[in-house]
């Protein structure tokens, strides 16, 4: 009897091991910083991946905490997308540092560089750090504009494909429906916003730039006085003088924004504070990358209606 | 010695003790390498032509750029945008940053010094520069990174002090989820030792690190294994062997260990792979939730001592942080953490001659220390951190009353200002109460700013 349930056990965790070994080996490891890169993983790699994002959909991109936990991810990844635009510089080299997985070091055909090929803006043409918190590469909030998700969706496409070959065909098939799905849904997404071109703006990072240049949107100031500094009163007094005088409507905040700062603003011009966060899974119903867009889209237009 | 850079195979040598002719050699080679210089710069002038020829040439491959834009049809508005391969000018091949930190303040006790022994510490009334680091990090290669720090500071006397505190290498690729370390760095041996002043919540080196460490902390010549565990948690062990001499290796053979044990050195070359420092360390990781993460590590040092020929020094030590942060925290805050370090040591003093007194012998003994700090961190709002450390440490009596193994409490509350990543205001009062000595109060102020590339932080 003894012995009988030995072996009953000894062949469940057989099982269970086999069962774990499998998976592990059909399914590629991937590992994207922020989660609009995992959603967008996730729709390339389809059941071929298993996808974690790094940063949680809710926190702030710029300060994660390089957690041992982190380590072990990277450690086990067979793939790794970054930004590329030093978004994540203050968290993800020592993280690296520590993983020791050469197949995710740069240059690697596991490193997917996000950025690559994205024309990025605010391109910084000297070093100042007087004018903030400026990242040398550009601004790295790309991923607002859906038409750079497509360039970014051909990127881990690629790179997908050299890592795992023999599914190449299953990638690019996927990267066509992604594309088509941006394309179909931009002319919906155009159609909402058209009404409001030229509409005026604020927000209180510059992380809506690729977004207002994509949409027509009119940014007219931002609640931080420069990049990654603190809003001063003066600074905030200059932004509601801006609003009031050429008519800014709306505010536009991540969650990891002071919102209070916003509504303070908002209540002395009458402005209302839209909740728009670019990270899927930041909201619900908002898990994909499409659905993260969607949000931002209607928020604002009904926000500016 | 001979001179490359002279051209029709001049060559020129020199004995050292000829001055004249060494400064004549000198002479000779600057110019040398000054006149290819001198003749690019007169190129321009003598070829106009080609210059002009050049720049039509510049113009006509800017068209077809603009071109390729066009039919590329990458983005409708090209106003302040700029392809992502613009080469990144910071850097290099090298991240170069400069930290600097300025301490200032008053204590009732007049011997600054001794009320605060960390190298880093303020040290005088009134103003003190503990720590310049000038800091290096990048790719070796494929396969190694290196990293190196330098440290200015000027001491109470107003003495400018260098260090090369750290200069390693660091290797990216070992199979089996190994990790080599090898060069002069700080020993991983609990959560403190292995941090930079500038990484330090409090002005002051924990008491007990001082203790067991020394002023300046753990650190040597040496190499140092780690392996990631397989585990679906992280787990890490490392083993460090180093050479046992130096300052910055108190409690081993270090050239000031009479102040622990009173007796003369017994000096000796090393004999045997024991008379080399040993730490190993493990650490483990848990994330509690999904705000919340904990670390927990267990480290040793063993090696000999120089208070007799065999003695032997031994420090134990347990260390844990934990952490909060809430899932949309802004810049990182609110947060709330704590952080604390046990240690203990046993320090075989072998029978040796006193250093106050030729006559004087004391006898074989046991030195054993202890003790510990806490520290409670809360990032209240962005960039305003509330912290309160606990320090307590320990240490039996010895035929010799050692000035540095005084028992001692101190309690310090502080308040640090960030008003980026890369500026820090902190002010810090400190209650110390030392065997043998009356209460004193301190208060300290401290300024730090950081140019260039900033190392990001380790959890």
């Amino acid at each position: 009897m003894k012995n009988l349930r030995l072996h009953k056990f000894a062949a469940v965790t057989a099982i269970a091991f086999a069962s774990t070994a499998s998976i592990a080996t059909a399914q590629i490891k991937v590992v994207a910083t922020t989660p609009d890169l995992a959603a967008i993983a996730r729709e390339i790699g389809g059941s071929k991946v298993a996808v974690t994002a790094l940063a949680k959909p809710t926190e702030d991109p710029h300060f994660v905490d390089a957690k041992p936990s982190h380590i072990v991810t990277l450690n086990r990844a067979d793939v790794l997308i970054d930004g590329g635009a030093e978004l994540e510089l203050g968290w993800l080299p020592p993280l690296l540092e520590s993983s020791r997985n050469s197949k995710i070091g740069s240059g690697a055909a596991g490193r997917v560089v996000a950025s690559t090929g994205i024309r990025m803006v605010d391109v910084p043409t000297s070093f100042d750090r007087s004018k903030g918190d400026i990242h040398s590469l550009g601004n790295p909030h790309f991923l607002a504009d859906p038409i750079n998700a497509k360039i970014v969706a051909k990127n881990i496409a690629d790179h997908f494909s050299k890592v795992d070959s023999k599914n190449a065909a299953a990638y690019a098939a996927n990267l066509a429906r992604f594309n088509n799905s941006i394309d179909t849904n931009m002319v919906r997404w155009s159609r909402t916003l058209a009404p409001f071109k030229d509409a005026k703006v604020v927000t209180y990072h510059k992380d809506f730039v690729y977004f207002a240049r994509r949409f027509g949107l009119n940014i007219i100031g931002e609640l931080e006085p420069k990049p990654g500094i603190a809003p001063s009163p003066a600074h905030l007094a200059s932004v509601i003088g801006a609003m009031k005088s050429q008519g800014g409507k709306v505010l536009l905040v991540q969650p990891y924004q002071n919102r209070r700062t916003a509504e303070t603003v908002a209540r002395q011009t009458g402005a209302k504070v839209l909740d728009m966060p670019q990270q899927p899974g930041a909201r619900s119903g908002t898990t994909t990358y499409v659905g993260m867009i969607d949000n931002l889209v209607n928020t604002l237009a009904a926000g500016l209606r | 010695m001979q001179c490359a850079q002279i051209p029709n195979g001049l060559r020129i040598e020199f004995k050292p003790e000829n001055q004249n002719t060494m400064r004549g050699f000198l002479l000779l080679c600057a110019i040398a390498l000054a006149m290819p210089i001198k003749a690019t710069a007169q190129t321009p002038q003598k070829k106009d032509t080609v210059v002009k020829s050049d720049s039509a040439a510049v113009a006509d491959s800017i068209a077809l750029v603009r071109q390729l834009e066009k039919e590329l049809g990458a983005g409708s508005d090209t106003t302040n945008a700029a392809p992502a391969t613009t080469p990144r000018v910071t850097g290099g091949y090298m991240n170069i940053g400069f930290v600097s930190l300025l301490d200032a303040g008053w204590s009732s006790a007049e011997d600054v010094a001794a009320l605060q022994p960390g190298d880093h510490d303020p040290r005088v009334r009134g103003f003190t520069l503990p720590n310049t680091e000038l800091t290096f990090d990048g790719a070796v290669d494929p396969y190694f990174k290196g990293f190196a720090n330098i440290v200015y500071k000027i001491g109470p006397d107003g003495e400018t002090g260098v260090e090369l505190e750290e200069a390693y290498l660091l290797t990216s690729s070992l199979p089996y989820n190994l990790q080599l370390k090898a060069g002069q760095f700080v020993t991983e041996f609990g959560r403190q030792n292995p941090q930079h002043p500038h990484a330090w919540a409090f002005v002051d080196q924990p008491l007990i690190l001082n203790r067991m460490f020394g002023p300046d902390g753990l650190r040597g010549q040496g190499l140092r294994l780690s392996w990631l565990f397989p585990t679906s948690f992280y787990t890490e062990a490392m083993l460090t062997v180093a050479n046992s001499t130096g300052e910055t290796m108190s409690s081993f053979r270090s050239e000031e260990s009479s102040e622990i044990h009173g007796g003369r050195l017994d000096d000796r070359a090393v004999e045997r792979f024991s008379d080399l420092m040993i730490s190993p360390r493990l650490s483990t990781s848990f994330d509690l939730s999904a705000t919340q993460t904990l670390l927990l590590g267990a480290s040793a040092a063993f090696g000999p001592n120089n208070s007799g020929p065999s003695a032997r020094t031994e420090i134990y030590g347990v260390d844990a942080y934990w952490k909060w942060k809430p899932a949309a925290a802004q810049v990182g805050f609110p947060f709330l953490s704590m952080q604390a370090e046990a240690l203990t040591r046993r320090y075989e003093a072998a029978e040796r001659v006193a250093v106050l007194s030729v006559d004087q012998v004391l006898p074989a003994e046991n030195l054993r220390d202890w003790g510990s700090y806490a520290q409670l961190l809360w990032g209240i709002k962005p960039r305003i951190v509330a912290g309160l450390r606990g320090d307590w440490t320990r240490g039996n009596a010895g035929a010799f009353d050692s000035a540095i193994r005084q028992n001692r409490f101190r309690l310090s509350p502080n308040f640090s200002w960030y008003p980026t990543e890369f500026s820090k205001f902190r002010v810090q009062y400190n209650y110390d109460d030392r065997r043998g000595f009356d209460t004193a109060h301190s208060l300290w102020f401290q300024f730090e700013f950081l140019l260039g590339a900033h190392a990001a932080h380790k959890f």
